[in-house]
């Protein structure tokens, strides 16, 4: 049973792996991380601070453009082109299914991750800086967060087109980083009805920003080891919690 | 027991738009019995794909009952002795044809010296030497379709679901499956093929199961089935007056300068041939018809097609689509 589920995700792996739109953006991933050191020569004040703000951002915003595009793409297409016929036809349940993509995915984001972030390390030392262990701690929020993403386009990927679960996770990810604003919205609606509508919204909405820590690493201020740790059980809970509803909803699926 | 049971299975597929509902499969009946080759026959759009994904837990019946070796069909075990081939089946065009072998293979439980042992003896069964590690993009649809029976074939099922296994094969692909089909009944195995071509079954299967608008309309052995429509016999001649041919025997049709005349029996051959020889006339030849499978399956499609007995009738081969 264990063997099946990692065989879908190893497949899933193997697809993310050769299919050249992931090349190019782990390609382009790097080529912006790697341009902020242009950036600090523009700019005035501290260069290696420079180079980790920018090159972290450009990282960051590839490889959650990665994990949308997969996470919609692989389960979409596998119902599209009819191949899931192949699998859930074989003694395979559609929550080995489901969960052999979620694993795939997170390898796919891991190595992803992993090249860029090694390439950004190898950069940051050549240009003078120092081993930094909150740089390694950065990235791994942002892995939780990209397994966050992933399941959610994994769920909507799950029901509906590529398009609606574009525009849905894309929202969702907005949302998802500023999730502040809800507290703002709680002291300004006065119906009580609004007021607990924002606030359930606020605990169901993921909240992304748990897992953005670039502040605390390129000012290099002090980060609270229970605010981390709350966070990857924010990050398990969520993506537990995503990946049983995907499940509940992919179980009742007719495939026509 | 039977390898495969179905009893009144009903689906309804609901569009999204309009709650328009379409009642695709009406009550469908059929058994499989096990070691024999059941053709399931119907025209495009009659269920036979429908009643193939309800069998495989693809689609959830609204009703009835569907056992596979009399266990339900809904179970996930139940997988595990059939071999399945999709109606034009897709598979990842990023691997080659050895790694889709051994994904599939994965998906079972077997053991690494098996699945290695079935994975190079199937390449060769299905023809696909020399190919097997050519990424399936390059493909043609008929190496996909032999690929495609291959990972239907990777654990050794008892039990074989072919849906429209035929279509997208040239002669030489049909020649191959035909064989394949008949070696694996020789091993003892159940096949259940669907098709919506006549000439694929009447080579090789036991039993057919008629499939006309989500009904079943018949179901036999086809000895039976064949033996028990009636025949009819055939004189053809020349060389005679249409007007004499007209009072021996009014049922005739004229083609291509030759005479046509149908019987219902043979109790009257001897006096037409006589009469026609009295008359001058060439007999060319005196047939027994029988009625085949394809006359059967327009009989069921009803009036609304034109009725196809004779020899001469039009050809269906090819694929409609
Ligand atoms: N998703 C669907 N929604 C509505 N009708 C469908 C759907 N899929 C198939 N049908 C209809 O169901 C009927 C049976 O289809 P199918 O089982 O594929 O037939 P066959 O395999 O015998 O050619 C057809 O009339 C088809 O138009
Ligand atoms: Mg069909």
């Amino acid at each position: 049973m264990k063997m099946k589920i990692k065989a879908i995700a190893v497949n899933t792996f193997k697809e993310s792996a050769r299919n050249k739109m992931f090349y190019l953006l782990v390609f382009f991933g790097i080529l912006f991380a790697l341009s902020s050191k242009l950036i600090s020569f523009l700019t005035l004040g501290d260069a290696i601070k420079v180079l980790k703000d920018t090159g972290l951002a450009a990282i960051n915003f590839f490889c959650v453009l990665i994990a949308i595009f997969t996470g919609i793409n692989l389960v979409y297409k596998e119902i599209e082109k009819k191949t899931v016929f192949n699998i859930l036809s074989k003694p395979v349940s559609r929550d080995q299914f489901i969960i052999g993509k979620f694993l795939g995915l997170a390898l796919t984001m891991l190595t992803a991750l992993a090249a860029m972030a090694g390439i950004f390390f190898l950069f940051v030392a050549l240009s003078g800086g120092g081993f930094d262990l909150k740089i390694i701690l950065y990235f791994f929020m942002l892995f939780l967060e990209l397994l966050v993403i992933v399941a959610i386009s994994l769920l909507f990927s799950s029901f509906t087109t590529p398009i609606l679960s574009f525009i849905f996770t894309v929202s969702l990810y907005l949302i998802g980083h500023i999730m502040w604003t809800f507290n703002e919205f709680k002291l300004i609606l006065r119906v009580p009805f609004w007021k607990y509508f924002t606030q359930a919204l606020y605990y169901l909405l993921p909240n992304l920003d748990k897992f953005n820590i670039k502040n605390e690493v390129v000012m290099n201020t002090a980060l609270n080891p229970w605010t981390i740790f709350f966070s990857v059980l924010y990050a398990l809970a969520y993506i537990l919690a995503l990946l049983a509803v995907t499940i509940l909803i992919f179980r009742k699926r007719d495939f026509q | 027991m039977k390898a495969l049971e179905i009893k009144d299975l009903k689906k309804t597929f609901h569009s999204n738009f309009l709650f328009k509902k379409y009642r695709v499969l009406k009550g469908i009946n059929l058994n499989v019995e096990k070691g024999e080759i059941y053709g399931f026959l119907g025209p495009n759009g009659a269920g036979k794909t429908t009643t193939i994904k309800c069998i495989l837990g693809l689609l959830f019946p609204d009703q009835g009952e569907i056992l596979i070796d009399g266990q339900p069909a809904a179970a996930v075990a139940s997988r595990c002795r059939i071999g399945f081939l999709p109606e034009n089946p897709y598979f990842y065009d990023y691997l080659s044809a050895r790694e889709l072998l051994f994904f599939s293979a994965s998906l079972f439980n077997l053991t690494a010296a098996e699945v290695r042992d079935r994975v190079a003896a199937l390449i060769h069964q299905v023809g696909l030497s020399g190919h097997q590690d050519l990424k399936l993009r390059k493909f043609s649809k008929g190496m996909i379709q032999r690929l495609g029976l291959a990972q239907a074939l990777i654990h050794n099922p008892d039990f074989l679901i072919l849906d429209e296994p035929f279509s997208g094969l040239d002669p030489i692909g049909r020649k191959d499956l035909r064989t394949i089909i008949l070696s694996l009944r020789e091993q003892g195995k159940t096949i259940f093929f669907s098709s919506h071509i006549l000439q694929d079954m009447e080579m090789m299967v036991d039993r057919v199961g008629i499939i006309l608008n989500g009904s079943m309309r018949r179901e036999g052995k086809l000895s039976e089935l064949i033996s028990r429509s009636t025949q009819y016999y055939e004189i053809i001649c020349s060389h005679i007056a249409e007007k004499e041919l007209a009072k021996i025997q009014a049922n005739f049709a004229c083609r291509d300068g030759q005479y046509s005349i149908t019987l219902a029996s043979d109790s009257d051959i001897n006096q037409v041939v006589e009469s026609i020889i009295h008359n001058n006339g060439r007999i060319v030849a005196v047939n027994q018809v029988k009625m085949t499978l394809e006359d059967i399956f327009f009989n069921e499609m009803g009036p609304s097609r034109p009725a196809t007995t004779g020899p001469h009738r039009p050809a269906t081969t090819g694929d409609s689509r």
